[in-house]
């Protein structure tokens, strides 16, 4: 079935750029212009969400060319519900941008980029070709260039050409398994080459292409061997552009990751191995470096690395609990890894430090925050109302099932590691009992800002907060959305017969 | 460099350029040609401009600032790619006029989308050109 639907969330992101570069100078209007976008973006991610859901998978052939042939576009429930993350994440971040941002650095296009990131992360979750995913990575790696090096500091350049590099390199790997998976099958559909590429009879060609894939994807997801580009740059730009990176980002290499490692490489013992294994380095290698830092960025940028390792994981022991499991967390992590990066921006405005040994007394001088704030290291620790606990469950029982006990084993000390770290900056940074000189000349201080700008700083990390205890307590909604995907993940004949068997 | 046969010569090579240049996107369809090598032409004829008579002359020679055509081309681009959704059909869908417009053809989205893409190419390229060579 035909459905212009499916390519809406681009068209708005696409225009409401366009908009954008037609007012470049005018800053104000940006600022008005980019909410209203992300507004609109919302309502739709929203409604196709909702389209989705209840009525099943939706394609669209750009320009009436028929799969296998054309380029299609597909919106299973996967899709449509990182394309309402997207959206939920792109808006909170759309409002702190809007105050926390210095006016300098919008001047140069901000928001226009910032659209076309998201235009670039929503077509990466709803292409069904996969050179089409290559061409939206593209998009994404070209965007976040220029988001993560405006301003220009010393810094922040160096971290940009680390960033840039990497992920420079893991696309040209991608380009490589791309181009000797079109010579095996001959197809770029997806959906095809799931069906293709069991008839091809040299397996270890296949076996090279799927690591290529892998080493890829991996790469753009920061999982151990290549993953030192992630702390190295994504605490030097501000910190609603390290928000929209640290949520989104890494999380689309993973969507790639399970979709690709689910649809088209599958029942593969020795890649399930090789997931497993680094998937329990990454754990043990973003838990030791959370453990050391003492910039609260660079502990996050590590606790990433840390969780895309569980995601990881999830995706290795490869059942439909492990699926779900992983799922959930990616569901949860990318609402709880914004949240944090705008905490961070906001701690940085409160008292002009990220470094948790200058930090103390937020508690004193801001209790009510400070008692939201604990709610979403509460939820990234996983105690057990909150949302960071449900999915582990699901991974852990998946695990002990196909006794992965090094799985579990990492599992554990990444959780306990996570813990120590929330317990950490809970008592450096908000019950310590030091008061930190605040650099007045770089920005004007919170207390001194108007309630419109306050309000500004708190509601996106309110609304994150919100999302994140719907998570928690209403787990049984989402637990039950994420079987629903890891089912037609596993069984992947919905989507192939969604894309090539349409009755026209 | 301001040498008076390459004056001469690029106040020729200006007007016949640009015209090939719209003939290439024009002739894009079906034959090699179209609006990236149609944008890229153009562009290379204000270059040579640009060389001929100094980056000053050109720049007021053409009136606005080259990376407007950027926005201006996406629109176009975009516009024809969102245009089938009005009448049921799937993003990108060619649309055709009916009857043959002589010289140009038949026209269609494709073809705006491809006059986009023209512009696009246009400003990028000399945007890029143009801040290199102040920057010297």
């Amino acid at each position: 079935m035909m459905e212009n639907l499916v390519i809406w969330p681009l068209a708005v992101h696409f225009f409401f750029s366009l908009i954008l570069m037609f007012g470049w100078k005018n800053i104000r209007f940006q600022k008005n212009v980019t909410i209203i976008g992300n507004s609109v973006s919302l309502a739709v991610a929203i409604y196709l969400f909702i389209h989705i859901y209840q009525n099943g998978t939706q394609t669209l052939a750009a320009g009436g060319w028929e799969a296998p042939f054309g380029i299609v576009f597909v919106s299973d429930l996967f899709a449509a519900t990182l394309v309402l993350l997207t959206a939920i994440s792109g808006f909170a971040v759309s409002i702190f941008t809007v105050v926390s941002v210095m006016n300098a650095r919008l001047r140069f296009g901000f928001f226009s980029v910032y659209h076309f990131l998201l235009l670039g992360l929503n077509g990466a979750f709803l292409t069904g070709d996969i050179f089409n995913l290559y061409v939206w990575f593209e998009i994404i790696i070209i965007s976040s260039f220029v988001l993560i090096s405006i301003g220009g500091e010393k810094n922040q350049l160096e971290g940009a050409v680390k960033y840039f590099a990497l992920n420079f390199m893991a696309s040209m790997i991608f380009l490589t398994g791309l181009g000797l998976l079109y010579g095996l099958t001959g197809t770029l559909n997806m959906a095809d080459l799931s069906v293709k590429i069991a008839n091809v009879e040299s397996r270890s060609l296949v076996d090279i292409c799927a690591v290529l894939f892998f080493v890829g994807f991996g790469i753009k997801s920061a999982v151990f061997p290549l993953y030192f580009w992630l702390p190295a740059s994504y605490h030097t730009p501000p910190s609603a552009v390290s928000a929209i990176f640290g949520g989104l980002l890494t999380k689309v290499g993973v969507y790639a990751l399970i979709r690709v490692f689910t649809l088209i490489f599958i029942e593969d013992l020795f890649l399930q191995t090789l997931i497993l294994a680094i998937a329990f380095f990454t754990i043990i290698s973003g838990a030791f470096g959370a453990l050391i830092n003492n910039n609260l960025r660079k502990i996050f940028s590590y606790l990433i690395i840390c969780h895309i390792g569980f995601i990881i994981g999830g995706l290795g022991v490869y059942t439909e609990l492990a699926l779900a499991g992983a799922l959930f967390y990616l569901v949860h992590d990318i609402t709880v890894k914004t949240n944090l990066y705008l905490i961070s921006g906001l701690i940085y405005r409160l008292k002009g430090n990220t470094n948790i040994k200058q930090l103390g007394n937020i508690y004193r001088d801001y209790p009510k925050l400070s008692v939201i704030i604990a709610l979403i290291l509460f939820s990234l620790v996983g105690v057990p109302p909150l949302s960071g606990f449900w999915p582990k469950v699901s991974l852990f029982q998946a695990a002990f099932a196909n006794a992965n006990y090094w799985y579990i084993g990492a599992l554990i000390f990444g959780s306990l590691i996570t813990l120590i770290i929330a317990a950490k900056i809970w008592s450096e940074v908000f019950w310590k009992n030091k008061d930190s000189e605040i650099p007045t000349r770089r920005f004007i201080q919170f207390d001194k800002l108007k309630n419109l700008q306050k309000a500004q700083f708190v509601v996106p990390i309110i609304v994150l907060a919100v999302i994140s205890l719907y998570i928690g307590f209403g787990a049984q909604h989402v637990q039950e959305l994420v079987s629903e995907i890891a089912h037609d993940l596993k069984n992947n004949r919905s989507y192939i017969d969604a894309v090539l068997n349409q009755e026209q | 460099m301001q040498t008076t046969i390459l004056k001469a010569a690029s106040n020729f090579l200006l007007p016949v350029l640009l015209l090939f240049s719209i003939f290439i996107l024009l002739r894009g369809h079906y034959l090699p040609g179209g609006g990236f090598i149609g944008g890229l032409i153009a562009s290379s004829a204000f270059v040579l401009d640009a060389f001929a008579n100094g980056l000053v002359y050109t720049k007021s020679m053409l009136r606005f600032h080259p990376g407007f055509l950027m926005p201006l081309g996406l629109t176009f681009s975009f516009l024809a790619a969102i245009s089938p959704f009005f009448v049921g059909k799937p993003l990108m869908h060619a649309l055709w006029m009916k009857g043959h417009i002589p010289v140009i053809g038949k026209l269609g989205t494709p073809l705006i989308f491809d006059i986009g893409v023209y512009l696009v190419v246009i400003g990028a390229a000399l945007t890029i050109i143009f801040t290199i060579s102040e920057s010297r």
